[in-house]
């Protein structure tokens, strides 16, 4: 009886295993550090106003972050979402949709999001 | 794939024992899943409905501050802690350290205890604070 360990066997591994551990560290460590500069920088804002949001988030130094935040986010939810989905989706045909329906819309959620950073900071403060 | 039905799968959850290490770790999960989709979604619509204009942020504020809707924005912020406490166990978890039993059941209560606290300072700081 043949199994599919037979076709892998001596082949080793794929070598790749480590370094997307290490993404998913790194990821998770910049989305806290991002994070953490979101909720401050909204807290010191006065409010939460149209106006007062927009020129804040018009400046280069919100802007930027912002980007990084939306971008490592995604990521983050992207990779966290896979191992959900590989865990637990234990049927391989359900399991290749799944992960492929979480990367099309963490990328589409991540473009979204950053295209309205972009349209804030190029566009100017309405104020 | 040539699999076995009688061996078990993970979720394990119905067959072992619970735990405040196994309580933890699968809140990890569910408030990651939780913080991804409601989260994400709200993320999203924050930042396009900012780009899109007044009326656009006022509708997005009008949900956001909704009091029958309130449990989303206080149910986000705890999963938010629960998920960033657990996420810096499991940073000390990747380095090999706190595996002892005392120490992980301790750091895994703590990170309940933590995600409560900080839940309930941030909305008393919101509701009587800043609305005062």
């Amino acid at each position: 009886m043949e199994t599919p360990l037979a076709q892998v066997r001596g082949l080793g591994s794929a070598k790749k295993g480590g370094h997307h551990w290490w993404v998913e560290r790194a990821v998770s460590v910049a989305t806290l550090l991002l994070f953490v500069w979101f909720f401050v920088s909204l807290w010191r804002l006065p409010d939460l106003s149209y106006a007062m949001v927009r020129e804040w988030l018009h400046g280069t130094f919100a802007a930027v972050p912002m980007l990084l935040l939306v971008a490592a986010t995604f990521w983050h939810i992207k990779m966290g979402l896979r191992v959900v989905v590989e865990d637990y989706v234990h049927d391989e045909g359900n399991r290749f949709f799944w992960v492929m329906i979480i990367d099309f819309a963490a990328i589409f959620a991540a473009a979204l999001a950053g295209f309205a950073v972009l349209k804030i900071a190029f566009t100017g403060s309405p104020a | 794939m040539n699999r076995n039905p009688s061996r078990p799968l993970s979720p394990h959850l119905t067959i072992w024992k619970w735990g405040p290490h196994m309580l933890v770790s699968i809140l990890h999960r569910i408030t990651g899943v939780g913080l991804s989709l409601v989260g994400g979604f709200i993320l999203v619509w924050w930042l396009v409905a900012l780009a899109s204009g007044p009326e656009a942020y006022a509708t997005f504020l009008a949900w956001a501050t909704w009091k029958w809707a309130l449990i989303v924005p206080i149910g986000l912020s705890w999963a938010f802690f629960q998920h960033l406490f657990s996420g810096l166990r499991h940073f000390v978890l990747d380095i090999g350290a706190g595996f002892e039993l005392r120490t992980n059941r301790f750091w895994s209560i703590m990170s309940l205890v933590g995600s409560v606290v900080l839940t309930i300072a941030l909305w008393v700081w919101i509701i009587v604070v800043r609305s005062a």
